[in-house]
């Protein structure tokens, strides 16, 4: 008998009693015991979390003893040049309902006969029986008139006569039973349907088992750094209830067994990602960088509510276990657009393109934030539900190479911009899109485990990544307290994020220095670090999905790969080597253990996290996680070689930057998009945001004043008030028999109301 | 369906509905001016009957189709229709579970404005505390008459004193606010009483009992598909009729472009005569859809629903967009309810279960959730004396309490998973994509429309530098806390466990919209 899996409620109950407990009792704890609060919920929720995993490993089951009860085999039927193997899985999917969310349809009691009645017979009571039809009108099953006579008329079948033979179980209306009309139609009874209901529920296979490890363990690491991070902010209290609260909505997110539970999720992280990324929501840009990423959001789950309807409509469910087992069922228009409108609403959480655009600027909520929430759990949301659902996309090829084509545009775009950035956080965001880029051409390839297992990977590196800018912007505002001076902001990029000050920050903050080094490495896709293995994995899939698209994807996946080693490179040279170029730099110092020991941590993950991949070692990454998502095994390719290929291409990125930035002092005067146009439109991120702007924000707020000014004041108001005042004039011609204004309305009113109700009379049938 | 039953035998709805009139009077009748005397009659009836429809919410017996004696409407009284005037006219009063959610609706909202006016009204105080009682049971009247006339008594009655609320204790527009509100809902009343004389004649058979008449409006036709003989009603009377019911509530939902009055007689009127106008008025509106204007020509409404989802379409964006131009921010969370009201529409004439039980549970929603913002803004009035929101500014830091709660209503109103907004909204848009994937495609926007004006407004309230007025806010008091729990706490509740209220609607809008599609049917063929 399991003993923590049926505690799988309690992960997503502890962080939501921290919030509890923050919000009442967080004003009299104080801040430093708020944090520790908030931590200490993760760090149980993790543990927890890895118990429920052991346990689960241990459920496996003999692959020939398939099809116990709780099996939900989802079989995966697209057609892929790659092999799959062993298609029952080898492990239970547990679904745990919690409760009846809406209920939605409802069973219509029937009187039908109890027992057979002649033509002529009298009915009674006796002879009748109630019988439960469940209602809905979605499918149509019922004949709905036939019912609705019968509820009309409430009992009137009683103590009448039948018209004709009723069998037993025969509705009895007034159709057969009358004591007049000789009409006889036939009757039939509805079959049963099932129960319509949207339930709040749980599900657990090893795809929501790995996110709840990595949201739990890393958002633990995470919760701990940002005690130390945090340490001197007055709003500690509101941070950690905000940090918690978004940790409970991405294990509903992943959590969830339906399409809207896990919208439930979606939604939820969204509105913990506008509250973080305002924290401090006195400055004005953070604010607005907080609203954008919601709205952007919102656009995305437009797509996804539509997308909902679209698959209720079709299976009059929204549960995993409902749909995605028959979605091959899903023909025509309906088959393309339901995995396009899910893909909508994957762009605006993971920011592909089109609405990438509100995650660079998200970075100006505090850096753990940007670690967690916009690195290594919330962004990913869009990989992990095309994973989840991937029947739908399998099921439409179409909606399959949107999906890679999103991806591999995005890769390349977004590694293009991070090229020129100077301010340390932007370079990750950008990178960041650009690697979820590379994790939606896997999933766009068929290869969900290898979308999955970057999705992982990055997770570790890039929260390492995050939480090691924070730790090297806390050292460089640590030095310019020294120094009793800081830096000018250029190109309005506070200092202490501007990597034009930083340099030689591996000597002043080693422990912060050596890991930010691992992570970068690891980005980079540097062997044997944890990206090499799954940005390796995608590009085998890339290529081995065939086709000129995937291969001309694979070339950008390749391209994409060295610009990725050559930002890195950059941002590393620049940050951690050479000499100091300001004072704060020159006398930074490292961060507290409770930031730099989560990164150490991070780091050991990102040197080993790609290792579970290994066929050495039993793969049992793949293995587990292709109980899910489906086995693939790409043959007919040389892995070794594609290894060395996309290695070259890393080595020869990092090669370039150390050519540029690492041979000899780098020209501060050339950064900031002084290099030339390139440069210059690379700087000014491809005026994606101002083209939005002109495109939609400002015609939206030029037509809302003019809507309310014009529109509604003037034509709308005034031709109701032209009504009135047409009325007034009436009144002041005809004011020999009617005295004041209203009483004037009223009786005109009146008298019409009288002479209309003398016409209807008249008028009448 | 149609059969009523009082299983207590007691008549706890007359008692709600009429306890606060009778509280009204008391204080009327009182022989001294004390203050706080007759706010305690009025808190203590108000609760009271509060009390009493909780009672009566939680007895609702929701699985009335299969446990006797069937009957939907419940709690009537008397148990069998009363004769009240000369000419047909009857009194009884009863519940379904449309109505059991709109009554109890009335009675908290109604509570929680009366404890909130305990300070925002300091003139002629007895008179004004009297009128909202007599509001509350012309409301409730209105949420429980089965007969037409009594309905339209209840109707007017409702009317009367919110014009008196806006005209003597609103703003410096009251005037021109409350005779704009008259005239447009008087338009509208006046020839809904003629199409209820009318149908009394010939559907009711001189009855104007609510069976009565429906039984005759849709029995003919019904006997008529299944080859009985009898007459129906010409279809150009029908809708005429229809549309003499439609534009009535039309105008009171308000459904665009009817909808000019609300926003100058939500600015004028007083904060708690926002929140039961808000709250509660407009959902006469809509309700007068579920309950009269759609079981009664299921026909002219199928025929009619191109139409008014068009309209509620219209109503969502242009509600939203307006609403994202506002200075003022009462005016904005007018207009917010001309968006949400859309919604709600969408959700009604979908036609469906699921949309028409969306659409109601969504009336409770948006009277909870525009309600609290109302008390929001009203609270905010009573320390700033503006509610321009230019003026405020890094409000957040001055009043923390305040702008919690304040998100958290906020998130309600642009229908975020965990509160009541989503379960609502997400019911009534399925509903109406059903009906048409092109409506709720279209009305499933206002998702992002109502995010763009409210967190813009958010922002520029709450967040960015401290402005001067701002630096001045003290935070809430433990009694507006108290005022503004409630709602909080209801806005959760129905965003998790919405079934308290959505199961009772839902075993009579499942109902009904069977009703309608097959009346439609009928009349039509299949």
């Amino acid at each position: 008998m399991p003993t923590f899996i049926p505690l799988l409620p309690l992960v997503l109950a502890l962080p939501l009693a921290g919030v509890v407990l923050l919000v009442l009792f967080g004003g009299r704890i104080g801040g430093r015991a708020s944090g520790w609060l908030a931590t200490t919920m993760v760090g149980f929720a993790f543990l927890l979390s890895l118990a429920i995993a052991f346990e689960y490993e241990g459920l496996r089951e003999a692959p020939a003893s398939s099809g116990t009860e709780a099996d939900h085999a989802l079989d995966d039927e697209g057609s892929h040049s790659v092999e799959e193997h062993g298609a029952s899985p080898e492990w239970p999917v547990i679904e745990r309902k919690l409760w009846r969310w809406m209920r939605v349809n409802r069973s219509l009691p029937l009187v039908v006969a109890a027992e057979p009645l002649a033509v002529g017979d009298t009915i009674d009571e006796t002879m009748l029986d109630i019988v439960d039809v469940p209602y809905t009108d979605a499918l149509g099953i019922l004949d709905l008139s036939i019912s609705v006579h019968r509820m009309w008329s409430a009992d009137q079948a009683l103590g009448l006569v039948a018209r004709d033979a009723i069998e037993v179980g025969e509705v009895l209306s007034d159709m057969n039973v009358s004591a007049g009309a000789d009409q006889i139609r036939p009757l039939g009874i509805p079959e049963a349907v099932g129960d319509f209901s949207l339930d709040v529920g749980l599900r657990l296979d090893w795809l929501s088992v790995l996110m709840l490890l990595v949201i739990t363990g890393v958002g633990f690491l995470i919760h701990i750094y940002s005690t130390g991070y945090m340490a001197h902010d007055p709003d500690r209290r509101r941070y950690f209830t905000y940090l918690n609260l978004f940790v409970f909505s991405m294990l509903v997110l992943v959590l969830g067994s339906s399409f809207l539970t896990l919208f439930v999720g979606w939604e939820l992280v969204g509105a913990c990602s506008y509250l973080l990324i305002g924290f401090w929501h006195r400055s004005e840009a953070n604010a607005s960088a907080g609203r954008k990423a919601f709205i952007v959001n919102r656009i995305g789950d437009l797509a996804f509510l539509v997308g909902m309807m679209l698959l209720w409509t079709h299976f009059g469910s929204l549960a995993f276990g409902d749909v995605l087992p028959r979605a091959a069922e899903l023909t025509g228009l309906a088959a393309i657009a339901a995995p396009l409108l899910l893909l909508g609403g994957a762009t605006g959480k993971s920011a592909q393109i089109p609405l990438y655009v509100w995650l660079p600027d998200a970075m100006a909520g505090p850096t753990p934030v940007s670690a967690l929430i916009h690195a290594a759990t919330m962004v990913t949301a869009g990989v992990y539900m095309i994973a989840r659902v991937h029947p739908l996309f399998d099921n439409a090829p179409g909606a399959m190479a949107a999906v890679a084509v999103v991806g591999g545009a995005t890769a390349l775009i977004a590694a293009l911009i991070a090229l020129v950035q100077v301010d340390i956080k932007r370079v990750l965001a950008y990178s960041t899109v650009s690697q979820l880029g590379y994790m939606f051409m896997a999933v766009g390839s068929g290869a969900y485990v290898a979308g999955v297992f970057h999705l992982m990977t990055h997770a570790f590196f890039k929260a390492l990544l995050f939480l090691g800018a924070g730790s090297l912007m806390h050292a460089m505002e640590h030095g310019a307290e020294h120094a009793g001076e800081h830096p000018e902001a250029l190109d309005g990029i506070p200092y202490e994020q501007d990597m034009r000050h930083m340099g030689g920050l591996l000597r002043r903050a080693p422990r912060t220095g050596w890991t930010f080094l691992i992570g970068g490495l690891a980005l980079a896709g540097v062997f044997p670090l944890a990206g090499f293995w799954s940005k390796d994995e995608i590009l085998l899939e890339v290529l081995a999905h065939g086709g000129g698209l995937y291969t001309a994807l694979y070339a950008v996946g390749l391209l994409t790969a060295f610009l990725t080693a050559l930002y890195t490179g950059r941002q590393l040279l620049l940050v951690l080597f050479g000499e100091p170029r300001s004072e704060a730099a020159a006398q930074a110092g490292e961060s507290p253990l409770s930031m730099t020991v989560p990164l150490i941590v991070l780091a050991v993950l990102s040197i080993v996290g790609g290792l579970p991949v290994l066929s050495a070692l039993g793969a049992p990454f793949p293995e587990r996680l292709g109980d899910v998502l489906g086995h693939h095994a790409v043959e007919g390719l040389d892995k070794i070689v594609l290894a060395l290929i996309a290695s070259a291409a890393a080595l020869a990125g990092l090669g370039l930057a150390w050519w540029m930035y690492g041979r000899r002092v780098p020209d501060l005067g050339l950064m900031a998009g002084r290099a030339g146009a390139a440069s210059r439109v690379l700087w000014g991120k491809l005026y994606v945001d101002e083209a939005y702007h002109i495109l939609f924000v400002a015609p939206f707020v030029r037509i809302a004043r003019v809507l309310w000014k014009f529109v509604d004041n003037g034509l709308v108001d005034g031709a109701v008030n032209g009504v009135g005042r047409s009325l007034l004039a009436a009144g002041q011609w005809s004011r020999r028999w009617q005295g004041g204004r209203v009483r004037g309305y009223g009786l005109s009113i009146l008298l019409g109301a009288a002479l209309m109700v003398a016409w209807l009379f008249v008028a009448a049938p | 369906m149609l059969e009523t039953a009082n299983a207590q035998g007691f008549p706890l709805l007359s008692l709600t509905v009429f306890l606060p009139l009778a509280g009204a009077v008391l204080i009327a009748l009182m022989p001294k001016r004390h203050p706080l005397l007759d706010f305690a009659i009025a808190i203590m009836t108000a609760g009271a009957a509060f009390a009493l429809s909780t009672g009566m919410l939680a007895g609702y017996d929701s699985d009335w189709m299969v446990n006797s004696p069937r009957a939907a409407f419940q709690f009537a009284d008397p148990a069998t229709p009363a004769r009240w005037l000369p000419g047909g006219i009857t009194f009884q009063i009863g519940v379904d579970g449309i109505s059991i959610v709109l009554v109890w609706l009335t009675t908290l909202l109604s509570l929680l404005a009366l404890l909130f006016s305990a300070t925002a009204v300091r003139v002629r105080v007895r008179e004004y505390i009297a009128l909202m009682l007599i509001l509350e049971t012309g409301i409730l009247g209105v949420f429980c008459a089965l007969d037409l006339f009594l309905f339209y008594v209840f109707w007017e009655a409702a009317l009367i004193p919110m014009i008196l609320l806006i005209g003597i204790w609103g703003g410096s527009r009251r005037i021109y606010a409350s005779y704009k509100f008259l005239l447009y809902t008087m338009a509208g009343s006046a020839l809904m009483l003629v199409a209820i004389i009318g149908l009394a004649q010939w559907a009711g058979n001189g009855s104007f009992h609510y069976f009565d008449v429906i039984g005759g409006m849709v029995r003919p036709a019904l006997d008529q598909r299944f080859g009985i003989p009898g007459t129906t009603f010409a279809m150009d009377l029908r809708v005429a009729l229809f549309a003499a019911f439609a534009l009535a509530f039309a105008v009171k939902v308000p459904l665009f472009p009817f909808h000019t009055w609300l926003p100058d007689a939500h600015v004028e009127a007083p904060t708690a005569g926002s929140v039961i106008l808000a709250g509660v008025l407009l959902k006469m509106g809509t309700y007068g859809f579920v309950r009269f204007a759609l079981p009664l020509f299921p026909e002219v409404a199928h025929a009619a629903a191109p139409w008014f989802l068009t309209l509620a379409v219209i109503g969502i964006w242009y509600g939203a967009w307006v609403a994202f131009a506002q200075e003022d921010m009462k005016s904005l969370v007018a207009y917010s309810s001309v968006s949400h009201m859309g919604i709600i529409m969408l959700g009604i004439f979908a036609l469906n279960a699921i949309g028409m039980a969306g659409g109601v549970l969504q009336m409770v929603n948006h009277g909870l959730t525009t309600g609290a913002l109302f008390l929001l803004v009203g609270m905010l009035y009573e320390r700033a004396h503006t509610r321009e929101i230019a003026a405020f500014g890094g409000l957040w830091s001055a009043m923390p309490r305040f702008s919690v709660l304040f998100l958290i209503i906020l998130f309600a109103s642009v229908g975020l998973p965990g509160t009541n907004g989503f379960v609502g909204e997400w019911l009534s848009l399925l509903g109406a994509y059903q009906a048409h994937p092109v409506w709720g495609i279209l009305g499933a926007f206002g998702v992002i429309l109502g995010a763009l004006y409210m967190l813009s407004m958010f922002q520029r309230v709450f967040f960015g530098p401290q402005s001067e007025l701002s630096a001045s806010m003290t935070d809430l008091t433990a009694r507006e806390i108290a005022v503004l729990l409630p709602l909080v706490v209801l806005v959760l509740w129905i965003g998790i466990y919405p079934a308290t209220f959505l199961d009772p609607i839902e075993a009579t809008s499942t109902v009904w919209a069977a009703a309608l599609r097959a009346g439609a049917e009928v009349a039509v063929g299949p």
